[in-house]
C-alpha cells in the first residue's frame, strides 16, 4: 500500500529503536502521554513497546472519542430514539458503549428503537431525505476531526430546508482536555502521573494545526510532538521528545509534517466557527466537568439542534461500580489496575467505555497485549 | 414434460412474477414452483424420484454431515450470490473433515413479494455451482413467510460426505511444532460484500473468493494423509479459526504477519475502513495444520491446485497453556491475534 507501508517498515523501525536506545539516558525514566487512542492502537497493534528500551514508557491518554462521552449523554441519545421515536444515526463505535442500567444503543436497538449505524454524516442526511415523515437525529461525537463533517451536514440541512433532520451535538475539544490533565492535582501536585511530554494528536491537528498547543507547552513546560498514527511516526516522535527532554526544551514540534501545518485547515476551522460555539463546560468521562471543552450549535442553526428540538431528561447515570475507566482515562491507572479488567469486563462484555472501542486502552491491552500478562502470571507462579 | 404441461395449464412467469403465500402452501402453486424451478435446474435422478426424501445406498466408510444457514446481504455480490455461496459453504464444511462430499439438501425460506426473477437467478447459480462441484442437490424444502418477516430469501443447505480410510482430521489434533498453512490471500469475500453494500460507496475490483474446496482437499489428503486439522476461515476470519483450533487442541500459535498472503487492494480497503483483514470473512480458503516435516510437501500440492496457487506457510503451533495466538508483526513487535469481539467496526478518529 503506497504512502502507508513506508511508515511501517521494519528496517527503519530497527534503526530508530537503536537511536532511541542510544539517546535515552539510562539514569532516568521517560513517561510520554500519547493523547490519542489512535496512537494507543498503533503502539499495541504493531508492538511498538517491544522496540523501546525499558525506561521509555507510554502513558495512555483520554483521546478515544467514544470513551470520553459520559453515560448521561448516551442515556439522552437512547431517550431521543426511544421516547421521541426518532431514527438515531450513529457511528458504529458508539453502539456497544455502556449506558446506565446496563443499556446501550445496540440493546435499545434490539428492544425496538430505530438506531442505525452510519459511516458518515452524509448517510444520516440521506436517511432524513428518504424518511420525510420521521425525525432523523445524527448522534455527533468526536474531537475536532469529526466536527467539520457535522458542520457541513447542518449547513446542508439548512440549505435544503430539511426540517426532519437534527444533530445531537457532543463534539469535544482536544487542547482543553490536555490542559485539564496537566492542571489536575495528580499531575501537578501529587506527582502520581509523571508526564514528561506529549505525543500530540495527528488527525485533530490536521484540522486545528500545531499552534493551539503552544500555550500549554510553554505554560506547563512540557514538550509536545505532533505525531502521525503510523508506528514509525510514533517512534520518530518519541525520539524527538527524548531529545527535547535531554536538552531541557519544551517546544511544540511537528513530526507529522506531511499532513499538519502550524495553522491547520482554515476552511474547516471557518466552518466550525460558523456552526458551533463553545459550551461553558462539558462533562467528560474520567475528567469530569472541563471548562470550555466542547461545542454546541449556534443560535443561527438552532432549528437543527436536537437538544432544542426534543425535551430530553437530564440523566444522572454513573459508571458501573468498580470500573476504573475514569482513572485510566486520566492516565492515573493502567487497565491492569482495574479489578473488573479481564474478569467481568472484556471486549465481549464491556463494563466501561475503554473496553469498547479499539482505541480504548483497556481494549488494546486485552486484545493485543494480553499475552504479556499471561507470561507474567506464569513467571510468578 | 407432457405430464407437467397437463398439471399446470400456464407456466410460471419468471420474468415479472412475485413469490406469494401460495408458493409455500402445499398446493398446486407450490408443486408447480418445485417442478418448473427446482427440479428443472437441479435435475438429477434422486430428485426426480419426487419423494420427500432422497434414497441412496451410502458407500462404505465413515460418513460426515454438516449444515449451514445462509442469510447474506446483499443477495448478489461481486464473485457470487447467495445461491453459489450456499453450495460452496456446505461443501467446504463437509470437505474440512477430509471427506469427499456426496449429496446436498437445500431448504428455502422465501419472503412474500420476492421477485421470481431473482429467485430463478439464484437457483440457476446454485445449480451451476452444484454441477461444477459434482455434488447434486437431491432433496429440498420451500417455505414462504409473510412480507417483512424474511429478507428476500434464506437458504439452508446440508451436505453428506464420506471420509477416506486412514484420515484423522480434527480441530483437536494440532500439536506443538506443527506447521500452519493457508491456501491463499485472505479477506476477499468480506471486503467484496462490504464494498457492495448500498450505504458504503466504495468501488473496488475485489471479488468474493467463494469456491468449493473439496477438489483441493482431495489432492491434499492424498499427498499428505498426516494432515491434522483443516478448517475454512469464514465468519470471524483467519483469527477466529486459529483461536478455535488453539482452544480445541490446547495449544498456542505463533504467526508471522509478513508471511500471511493478502491482496494489496484488500489491504488498502481494510486500511480505509479501519478493519483488520485477519477478521474478515473468506469463502474459498482453508487453513491446514500438519506435522512440520510434511509442510513443504503439502505446500507444493496446494500451490499446484487452482484453488491454492497463493498458499503459504504462515506460522507454527507452539506449547502455550493460555492458548494464545500471537503474531510477530511486520513492524518487528509482537501482538495477540484475539477472537473477534462483537462486530468489526470502522474507527472514528
Amino acid at each position: 500500500m503506497k504512502y502507508v507501508d513506508e511508515f511501517r517498515r521494519k528496517d527503519i523501525a530497527r534503526n530508530l529503536a537503536k537511536e532511541i536506545a542510544s539517546e535515552a539516558d539510562t539514569g532516568r525514566t521517560y513517561n510520554f502521554m500519547e493523547f490519542c487512542g489512535g496512537h494507543t492502537h498503533a503502539i499495541f497493534r504493531y508492538g511498538v513497546q517491544d522496540l523501546m528500551p525499558p525506561n521509555v514508557k507510554f502513558v495512555h491518554g483520554p483521546g478515544c472519542p467514544v470513551c470520553v462521552l459520559p453515560i448521561p449523554r448516551i442515556d439522552m441519545a437512547i431517550e431521543i430514539a426511544e421516547r421521541h421515536a426518532a431514527i438515531l444515526c450513529t457511528y458504529g463505535d458508539m453502539m456497544r458503549v455502556p449506558a446506565s442500567k446496563k443499556n446501550s444503543l445496540i440493546k435499545a436497538k434490539a428492544a425496538g428503537s430505530d438506531i442505525r449505524m452510519v459511516y458518515s454524516t452524509q448517510d444520516a442526511l440521506r436517511i432524513a431525505r428518504e424518511n420525510p415523515d420521521r425525525e432523523v437525529v445524527f448522534f455527533a461525537i468526536g474531537f475536532e476531526t469529526t466536527t467539520p463533517p457535522t458542520a457541513v451536514a447542518i449547513k446542508q440541512a439548512a440549505a435544503e430546508g430539511l426540517k426532519n433532520f437534527s444533530v445531537f451535538c457532543n463534539h469535544v475539544l482536544t487542547p482543553a482536555a490536555i490542559q485539564h490533565i496537566l492542571q489536575s492535582p495528580e499531575v501537578r501536585e501529587l506527582g502520581q502521573v509523571p508526564i514528561d511530554g506529549f505525543l500530540g494528536p495527528s488527525h485533530v491537528s490536521a484540522i486545528i494545526g500545531s499552534e493551539p498547543y503552544e500555550f500549554f507547552a510553554e505554560e506547563f513546560q512540557k514538550p509536545v510532538v505532533i505525531a502521525g498514527f503510523e508506528p514509525l511516526d510514533v517512534m520518530k516522535s518519541t525520539l524527538m521528545l527524548i531529545r527535547q527532554v535531554n536538552e531541557g526544551r519544551f517546544e511544540v514540534e511537528n513530526e507529522y509534517t506531511r499532513v499538519v501545518t502550524p495553522e491547520g485547515n482554515e476552511v474547516a476551522k471557518d466552518l466550525m466557527a460558523e456552526v458551533f460555539e463553545l459550551r461553558r463546560a462539558f462533562e467528560w468521562r474520567g475528567l469530569g466537568e472541563v471548562p470550555y471543552s466542547a461545542l454546541r450549535i449556534t443560535d443561527k442553526f438552532a432549528d437543527w439542534d436536537a437538544e432544542k428540538r426534543f425535551a430530553v431528561t437530564k440523566s444522572t447515570g454513573t459508571d458501573v461500580k468498580g470500573c476504573e475507566c475514569p482513572a485510566i482515562l486520566r492516565g492515573v491507572k493502567k487497565p491492569t489496575d482495574c479489578k473488573l479488567f479481564g474478569t467481568v469486563c472484556t471486549p465481549d462484555n464491556p463494563q466501561g467505555s475503554c473496553m469498547v472501542s479499539s482505541e480504548g486502552s483497556c481494549a488494546a491491552y486485552w486484545s493485543y497485549g494480553r499475552f504479556r500478562m499471561g507470561r507474567i502470571k506464569e513467571t510468578a507462579a | 414434460m407432457n405430464m407437467i404441461e397437463k398439471r399446470f395449464p400456464t407456466r410460471i412467469n419468471f420474468r415479472r412474477g412475485l413469490v406469494d403465500m401460495t408458493h409455500g402452501s402445499g398446493g398446486r402453486a407450490m408443486a408447480q414452483l418445485i417442478e418448473e424451478l427446482f427440479v428443472r435446474h437441479f435435475d438429477n435422478d434422486l430428485l426426480r424420484q419426487g419423494n420427500d426424501q432422497a434414497l441412496f445406498t451410502p458407500p462404505s466408510g465413515r460418513l460426515v454431515i454438516s449444515t449451514d444457514g445462509h442469510v447474506v446481504s446483499p443477495l448478489f455480490f461481486p464473485g457470487g450470490d447467495i445461491g453459489s455461496l450456499s453450495v460452496h459453504g456446505t461443501i467446504n464444511d463437509v470437505a474440512m473433515s477430509g471427506a469427499r462430499p456426496l449429496y446436498l439438501s437445500a431448504g428455502f425460506i422465501l419472503e412474500e413479494g420476492f421477485p421470481l426473477a431473482d429467485l430463478e437467478r439464484i437457483v440457476i447459480s446454485m445449480a451451476a455451482a452444484s454441477r461444477s462441484a459434482g455434488v447434486p442437490v437431491v432433496t429440498g424444502d420451500t417455505k414462504v413467510v409473510e412480507r417483512g418477516k424474511g429478507d428476500g430469501v434464506f437458504i439452508t443447505t446440508t451436505g453428506v460426505g464420506v471420509v477416506p480410510e486412514g484420515l484423522d482430521i480434527s480441530g483437536t489434533n494440532a500439536r506443538p511444532g506443527d506447521a500452519i498453512l493457508v491456501s491463499g490471500p485472505i479477506g476477499d469475500h468480506g471486503v467484496a460484500i462490504m464494498s457492495s453494500r448500498e450505504n458504503l460507496e466504495f468501488e473496488t475490483a475485489i471479488v468474493s473468493d467463494s469456491a468449493a474446496l473439496h477438489g483441493l482437499v482431495a489432492q491434499m489428503v492424498a499427498a499428505v494423509p498426516e494432515i491434522r486439522c483443516l478448517r475454512d476461515p469464514t465468519r470471524g476470519g483467519l483469527a477466529a479459526t486459529l483461536n478455535e483450533i488453539a482452544h480445541q487442541s490446547g495449544v498456542g500459535m505463533r504467526l508471522a504477519e509478513d508471511d500471511i498472503p493478502l491482496r494489496p487492494e484488500v489491504d488498502a480497503a481494510c486500511e480505509l475502513l479501519g478493519l483488520d483483514p485477519l477478521y474478515v470473512a473468506n469463502e474459498g480458503k482453508l487453513v491446514a495444520i500438519c506435522p512440520r516435516d510434511r509442510a513443504a510437501a503439502l505446500l507444493e500440492v496446494m500451490q499446484a491446485h487452482d484453488r491454492g496457487t497463493g498458499a503459504a506457510i504462515i506460522g507454527e503451533v507452539v506449547e502455550d497453556d493460555m492458548g494464545f495466538v500471537t503474531m510477530e508483526t511486520g513492524f518487528g513487535g509482537t501482538r495477540i491475534v484475539d477472537w473477534l469481539a462483537g462486530e468489526q467496526l470502522p474507527r472514528i478518529c
